[in-house]
């Protein structure tokens, strides 16, 4: 498993040498202003509260220590079992889960159309794909509340599921047939020349090689779903239903005093999901210059 | 290649459905509503109202204003502010240096985190009393002082700060993605010509990434333009509306009031502004005609 995540992407620009052979070298002084001191800073801008959000989780209520020892587990055991976010966790799982497995397998499908087919409507779609990253979620809220309770999907995890998948996929689908355009179509095509089917030869040579991909953007449909705030708040108003965004937010305006509780809720609801995106960035990174960028 | 036609339909089919429902649909909707009366609480009153909404809205509702102005000047300093600090960003962990890609994970790890939390983690470090600016003070740097979140003069700066937090390396992360496909060789040939750093950066990396700055900025803006989960709760709005941008207000409207018919009617508002906008820019960027 850790062989296939380093293993580089199929498009992968090609390796820059280890070290840049300029004249001056790692020695350079200026390096310091232009590089290591503003790196710094920024890496301080972005952990200190990071930090301060550990440490008010692991503290025990009162202290005041910078660093969190003697360390508890209180305050997680007042999230988890006293608030439920136990369950709103198990929730968020769902949603973020069925909405990576319904994106990527959708997004297979119509990225690899996109890619290895020319059929009527394809720009007209593409344009569709592409301008729906301009309708904002906040602004479809009333039709789509109207739609949900039509079609009984208020508070149920299926509803949100549907939800999510609709929002993420069109730039899951974009991205994907770009990762599919960079697999030569040759292999596939001397694969049906041996007898393959066209499934099969998909299964057998171009899946395999999009395994980088279905990472890059399962993850991020993944961490969208998992974050995703306003359908959330919206749909599911029972208190079973609640999303990790959702009680934290109902946290924020009902326990504000109790810092610690606050701070392990937001340790519960940042972990999964910088975790994952820590592993899959430099997916992202790649598939992005692969030219999905270039739209 | 070719193929049976029928095959690239098939495999789009359910992307179009998904679409048509949660995407064409809605704003079809939207639409029709805003020339409703359409209240939930006051069914009695519902039926086709002509553009009374958009009159009351242009006219009598100085809160309509108010949050178009405010959605402007907070996607304006967001978006600024973001794009700026991701090139340098951007343009720092493009260098070759030891643990890049570590630090790349670590600046890179806020655009994960959801609005939501970024405001509990963020309220935790603005607090008063147990916050970041209480504990410099200890140290001796600066004072105290009060809440930057309950005072009126530091709420809009400090709700910006909490939004670049989690902002910038989203541009990070574009603006690198194309920074890697500018080839080598151009800097190169650049340098025998007598460049320096800076204008090597001038005239091949930011030419280059123009089109990748065209779009992740207006992305970014609608984006912003529509940020709901960070102010709603970090200020809700306040104080005295303050910080109510217009997806904010319609939300109040369509969930407080029920007020579907003039919730709507801000919406297509908002949709107007933001593709007049958007039209706009794309024509000044000049889009997509790179030399």
């Amino acid at each position: 498993m850790t062989e296939t995540l380093v293993r580089p992407a199929v498009d992968s620009p090609p390796p820059t040498p280890p070290q840049r052979r300029r004249k001056s070298g790692h020695h350079d002084p200026s390096r310091v202003f232009r590089l290591h001191l503003p790196l710094l800073l920024y890496l301080l801008f972005t952990l200190v509260p990071f930090y301060w959000m550990l440490v008010f989780a692991l503290r025990p209520t009162g202290s005041t220590a910078l660093v969190p020892w003697p360390m508890t587990l209180e305050h997680f055991d007042t999230v988890w079992n006293g608030i439920g976010f136990g369950v709103f966790f198990t929730n968020s799982m769902i949603i973020a889960g069925g909405t990576l497995v319904a994106v990527s397998v959708l997004a297979l499908m119509g990225g690899y159309a996109l890619a290895r087919f020319q059929f009527k409507g394809q720009r007209v779609f593409l344009l569709a794909l592409l301008c729906s990253q301009f309708i904002p979620g906040a602004m479809m809220l009333i039709p789509l509340f109207v739609i949900f309770r039509e079609a009984g999907l208020l508070n149920t995890l299926t509803g949100l599921v549907i939800a999510d998948t609709a929002f993420q996929l069109p730039l899951a689908l974009i991205l994907m047939s770009g990762f599919v355009r960079n697999v030569p179509v040759e292999l596939e095509e001397a694969a049906m020349v041996d007898g393959c089917t066209r499934l099969r030869a998909f299964f057998a040579v171009t899946l395999p090689q999009l395994r980088p991909a279905l990472v890059a953007v399962g993850s991020f449909a993944f961490i969208g779903a998992w974050n995703n705030f306003l359908f959330a708040l919206m749909f599911a108003s029972k208190q079973d239903k609640f999303t990790l965004p959702v009680g934290l937010s109902y946290a924020l305006g009902e326990f504000n005093t109790d810092f610690g509780a606050l701070a392990a809720g937001g340790v519960v609801a940042a972990v999964p999901v910088v975790l994952v995106f820590a592993v899959v960035q430099r997916y992202l990174v790649q598939g992005l210059s692969a030219g999905a960028v270039k739209g | 290649m070719r193929t049976k036609t029928w095959a690239p339909y098939a495999l789009i089919a359910p992307t179009l459905l998904l679409m048509a429902v949660f995407l064409v649909y809605p704003i079809g909707s939207v639409l029709y509503y805003s020339f409703q009366d359409y209240n939930v609480t006051q069914p009695w009153k519902n039926g086709f109202a002509g553009l009374d909404n958009f009159r009351v809205m242009l006219f009598e509702d100085p809160l309509f204003w108010q949050s178009l102005v405010f959605s402007a000047k907070w996607v304006l300093v967001e978006v600024g502010l973001q794009l700026a600090l991701g090139l340098v960003l951007a343009l720092i962990v493009n260098e070759t240096f030891v643990a890049r890609g570590l630090a790349r994970a670590l600046v890179f790890s806020p655009w994960a985190v959801s609005g939501v939390l970024t405001t509990g983690i963020w309220i935790l470090l603005y607090n008063p009393s147990t916050g970041i600016f209480q504990q410099l003070a200890q140290w001796g740097i600066g004072d105290a002082g009060t809440s930057v979140l309950g005072n009126p003069d530091t709420v809009f700066p400090a709700t910006v700060v909490t939004e670049l937090w989690r902002g910038v390396p989203f541009f990070a992360i574009m603006l690198l993605a194309d920074l890697q496909t500018i080839p080598k060789d151009l800097y190169e040939a650049a340098s025998v010509d007598g460049a320096n750093r800076w204008r090597r950066f001038l005239s091949v990396t930011l030419p280059h990434l123009r089109d990748a700055i065209v779009l992740s900025t207006l992305l970014r803006a609608v984006w912003e333009f529509n940020n709901v989960d960070l102010i709603y709760t970090l200020t809700g709005g306040g104080p005295a509306n303050q910080t109510t941008t217009l997806p904010l207000y319609v939300a109040r409207k369509a969930v407080d009031s029920h007020d579907f018919g003039y919730g709507s009617a801000l919406t297509v508002a908002g949709f107007v502004i933001l593709l007049f906008c958007s039209i706009l820019y794309l024509r000044l960027s000049k889009f997509g005609s790179r030399t």
